[in-house]
């Protein structure tokens, strides 16, 4: 097993501080724009980490415990797959630019 | 509907060999006249491999249907003499906007880095596509073209391909070492042959309007997602030759494609999005739906070779079908004529398969990218799509994010087996299988561009120190290969004068940018392909590496380096 990039020990200062903020932030909304936030939100962090391990990490680990069915399976397989040509395409986009 | 076009009616007529009691042979038989079989038969043509090309219809296609045409294929088109007629005649645009709704929430600027003869892109309809690579075959006169010669069986055998071809005046029948099949997307001879073509077929119809206006609109594209005029969809409008516009809308699964090509429901659609005041005449339409998918091989049977969509298939996001497919030519041909002539082996032609399927997964996989941003297939997608864009308005980073195509590029064929590694430090992408990069030169005739001096058979660059000379001993190696059973071409690239030492194949490098951009220190050494792609490079001219890789390039020793990988 590779050694994990993401952190994952206790990092914020004040827990209850940021969990109210989370949730304060869909006060109002409906549930689409509460959907649209979420991603909002997620799409601002990933690219403030930026750093691609990481995310698959966290990708990997947000999907625990959740779809576990045999077409996830198959999904999970595929999307090894694909993260292998993911990283030739990003390879040849890098170079290119 | 008034029309933009009129198509040419290419006269059916009959040939000596509908009459002979024995079969005729031909080297190398391509079907279908469509932008890919045209581009295999000027290839062949400007080769000098025998060739016939069948078609079933007498005419170019209706309606614009590929559009888009890349820098490389402008310059593919260029080393098959016809690159300046399509240039001419198509439109060059730069300015691309993406809207999200009634907003604006970027624009981005494809200019083209100055230094390169041909733009980025060019809007072209594919009808005129059609119609000049056909001038300019007629023009070579070499390409046996045959109008409404169809196809109805192939039959493999050990001798070759046996064909039997349906025409008015009833079939015939033929055999052929080659057969390239260029027959498109439903490909009837990948169906003969009981071939498959496997991947991913969307859930979404759209529909093409061609539209004629004399209106001010800028030649930009501009991409809608959501647009206030269409409901909940997304929506293309780009610019073509001859003041016809394209309109591409998205429809979703549930529409009758039967209701939405009625001429007075497109009108109404896009008079939503012009405006009432704005005139135009529709000239075409059309409703489609599209798949994403490519041939487990592309080579069947070391005989049979599949080009453009009759191989692979991608969304028309990004502009790769058609620039795709003429890679495949441009990737093929020359191989076959070596291998024809009898100076290359067959295995050769295994390289097809080597370096054009991982092209066409690479489209594939960005076609399929584009197509799931576009049209999100769950809450979960559609959420992030909306985000990227709402996020891309004021956050730059999120404009990366926004996918409506990414638009077409070479394949850099980086693990083809005919490439020779580098063994020196280069400050160039320009390493083996990657295209030639072009840049303005001079030469003893006067200026010119770098890539008219490459293609079309095996050549060579090689850097002179900046006073110009090159050495007695370099000069020997460039006249062995010069002498060589397959001889290579050099061009001596000089930065103040036109190389000395060697008659007629100087080159002045006036804007410094050759030098730039092949990482060109004096001394170095390029071999690039008859497809203007680098075969292997060098700091240093010597003439034992540079035979060992025109040996590998020709697969000679293919086996050799599978067991290496």
């Amino acid at each position: 097993m590779k050694p994990r990039r993401l952190n994952v020990a206790p990092r914020l200062a004040c827990p209850d501080d940021f969990y109210q903020a989370l949730l304060e932030l869909h006060c109002g909304l409906t549930d689409e724009e509460s959907r649209l936030a979420n991603a909002k939100l997620i799409l601002l962090l990933a690219n403030h980490i930026g750093d691609q391990a990481v995310l698959d990490e966290a990708l990997r680990i947000a999907r625990e415990g959740l779809g576990e069915g045999l077409a996830s399976a198959a999904e999970r397989a595929d999307s090894a797959v694909s993260s292998v040509i993911r990283a030739a395409v990003c390879r040849v986009t890098k170079e290119r630019t | 509907m008034a029309r933009a076009h009129e198509r040419p009616v290419y006269a059916y007529r009959r040939v000596a060999e509908q009459d002979a009691t024995r079969v005729a042979y031909h080297p190398v038989v391509i079907v279908g006249a469509g932008p890919v079989g045209l581009a295999a038969a000027l290839d062949c043509a400007v080769h000098g491999l025998p060739h016939v090309l069948l078609e079933a219809e007498d005419t170019v296609c209706e309606g614009s249907k590929a559009i888009c045409f890349a820098k490389r294929s402008l310059e593919i088109f260029d080393r098959l003499g016809c690159g300046e007629r399509l240039v001419n005649k198509g439109i060059v645009w730069n300015l691309g906007r993406v809207f999200f709704g009634e907003r604006q929430i970027y624009a981005f600027n494809l200019a083209p880095e100055a230094g390169y003869q041909r733009p980025a892109f060019i809007n072209l309809q594919q009808y005129y596509l059609e119609e000049y690579l056909i001038e300019r075959l007629y023009e070579l006169g070499s390409t046996d073209l045959r109008w409404r010669n169809t196809v109805t069986e192939v039959e493999l055998c050990a001798e070759g391909v046996g064909l039997t071809v349906a025409t008015p005046d009833g079939p015939y029948r033929m055999r052929c070492d080659y057969l390239i099949v260029a027959d498109g997307a439903r490909s009837p001879i990948r169906h003969l042959l009981g071939l498959s073509c496997r991947g991913q077929v969307f859930q979404d119809r759209f529909l093409i309007a061609d539209v004629v206006m004399q209106a001010d609109f800028p030649t930009e594209r501009w991409f809608w997602f959501k647009p206030p005029f269409h409901s909940g969809q997304s929506a293309l409008l780009h610019r073509q030759a001859d003041n016809v516009w394209r309109i591409d809308f998205q429809l979703g699964w549930n529409v009758d494609p039967d209701e939405e090509r009625r001429p007075e429901r497109v009108m109404a659609r896009i008079k939503a999005m012009l405006g009432e005041q704005i005139r135009f005449d529709l000239d075409w339409v059309s409703v489609y739906t599209f798949q994403c998918r490519r041939m487990e091989r592309f080579q069947h049977a070391g005989r049979v070779f599949f080009v453009g969509d009759a191989a692979h298939q991608v969304s028309p996001f990004g502009a790769r079908g058609a620039n795709g497919g003429i890679q495949d030519v441009d990737n093929l041909i020359w191989k076959l004529a070596l291998v024809v002539a009898g100076k290359a082996p067959a295995a050769l032609l295994e390289s097809y398969d080597a370096e054009r399927i991982p092209a066409a997964d690479e489209n594939i996989l960005n076609s399929t990218r584009s197509t799931d941003f576009i049209t999100p297939k769950s809450e979960a997608s559609r959420a992030f799509r909306d985000a990227t864009l709402m996020l891309a308005e004021h956050y730059p980073f999120a404009r990366r994010l926004v996918n409506s195509g990414r638009l077409s590029v070479p394949a850099m064929l980086r693990g083809s087996p005919l490439n020779t590694p580098d063994t020196e430090a280069f400050d160039s992408a320009l390493g083996p299988g990657a295209p030639c990069a072009d840049a303005p030169i001079q030469t003893a005739t006067g200026e010119d561009w770098l890539l008219r001096q490459l293609g079309n058979r095996f050549t060579g660059i090689y850097f002179a120190a900046a006073h110009g000379r090159v050495a007695a001993r370099s000069v020997e190696i460039i006249r062995a290969l010069a002498g060589g059973a397959v001889p290579v071409t050099v061009r001596v690239v000089g930065e103040r004068s036109l190389g000395k030492g060697l008659d007629g194949c100087g080159i002045l490098d006036v804007a410094g940018l050759v030098r730039r951009r092949y990482g060109g220190s004096p001394g170095t050494f390029y071999l690039i392909r008859p497809d203007q792609h680098v075969c292997a490079r060098w700091r240093r001219l010597e003439l034992e590496p540079v035979r060992h890789a025109l040996h590998r390039a020709f697969g000679q020793t293919q086996r050799h380096s599978e067991q290496i990988a």
